[in-house]
């Protein structure tokens, strides 16, 4: 499923736009840096409530299209700025973590 | 090849920024993805470390044909018990660390996973020296 339509089903709201036309299978949830850096892979969004700015920084490294944050939380500048310059998709979310995977789940699940 | 890059121990701002240098460059060299998968977490995690732990580091980065060679040299407190360092779990990072996703003790277990060598010396009240090999070519 594109990015934009999870976007739009979710009712994420866009903070910094980037890989909207990214095809998303699969995405990864923790607030654990070391967790997401050691298990989470390519091309899966990556739905947390850390907002500074090594979290754009790994978001880069592990080639993870878009950070989904959680509770209406707001990144702090220099994750959104590192994150527009490293072409990584920011996403904010009212609901709490485990809605917005639930949701999540249920929406990529449904397309097989 | 040689990088070298210097680390501020506190400035997590600053955390990433080595990982996000030699992953252009290993890009640019035409190195396989999977091993800049590799390479950059192992990295990357100890650029945190030196940040969370000691007051300054250098890495020094050595890129051949062969090999990916990665020296973490820090001046801060060392490291007490390495073997319980290395456990995944432990972990002597401060609140605010913890605060920010960080010193959950993944790091050394991390950077152990994803080398093919390892070696970290480490002398109270001095520093710790870590080593890390990616070799290139999967005949080692």
């Amino acid at each position: 499923m594109k990015l934009s339509e999870i976007v739009e089903k979710l009712n994420l709201h866009i903070i910094n736009s980037a890989n909207m036309e990214a095809e998303i299978n699969d995405a990864y949830a923790s607030d654990l840096l070391s967790d997401v850096m050691g298990k989470a892979k390519s091309g899966q969004i990556w739905i947390t409530l850390q907002t500074h700015k090594n979290v754009a920084a790994i978001a880069s490294l592990k080639d993870l299209p878009a950070v989904v944050i959680t509770g209406n939380g707001k990144p702090d500048d220099d994750m959104l700025a590192h994150a527009v310059s490293e072409g990584i998709c920011v996403l904010g979310a009212s609901e709490l973590c485990y809605q917005v995977c639930g949701k999540l789940y249920n929406l990529l699940n449904s397309e097989a | 090849m040689e990088l070298k890059f210097e680390i501020e121990g506190g400035n997590f701002t600053g955390a990433g920024n080595a990982s996000s240098e030699v992953k252009k460059t290993l890009k640019q060299l035409d190195v396989d993805n999977a091993k800049i998968k590799r390479i950059v977490v192992a990295l990357f995690e100890a650029e945190i470390n030196v940040v969370a732990h000691a007051d300054s580091g250098i890495i020094t980065v050595t890129i051949d044909d062969e090999k990916v060679e990665m020296l973490v040299d820090d001046k801060g407190p060392g490291i007490y018990d390495i073997t319980k360092a290395m456990q995944e779990g432990y972990s002597t990072a401060t609140r605010q660390v913890r605060e920010m996703g960080f010193g959950a003790g993944m790091g050394l277990p991390n950077i152990k996973r994803n080398t093919d060598v390892m070696n970290i010396s480490s002398v109270l009240g001095v520093g710790t020296n870590l080593k890390m090999i990616v070799y290139l070519n999967d005949t080692h």
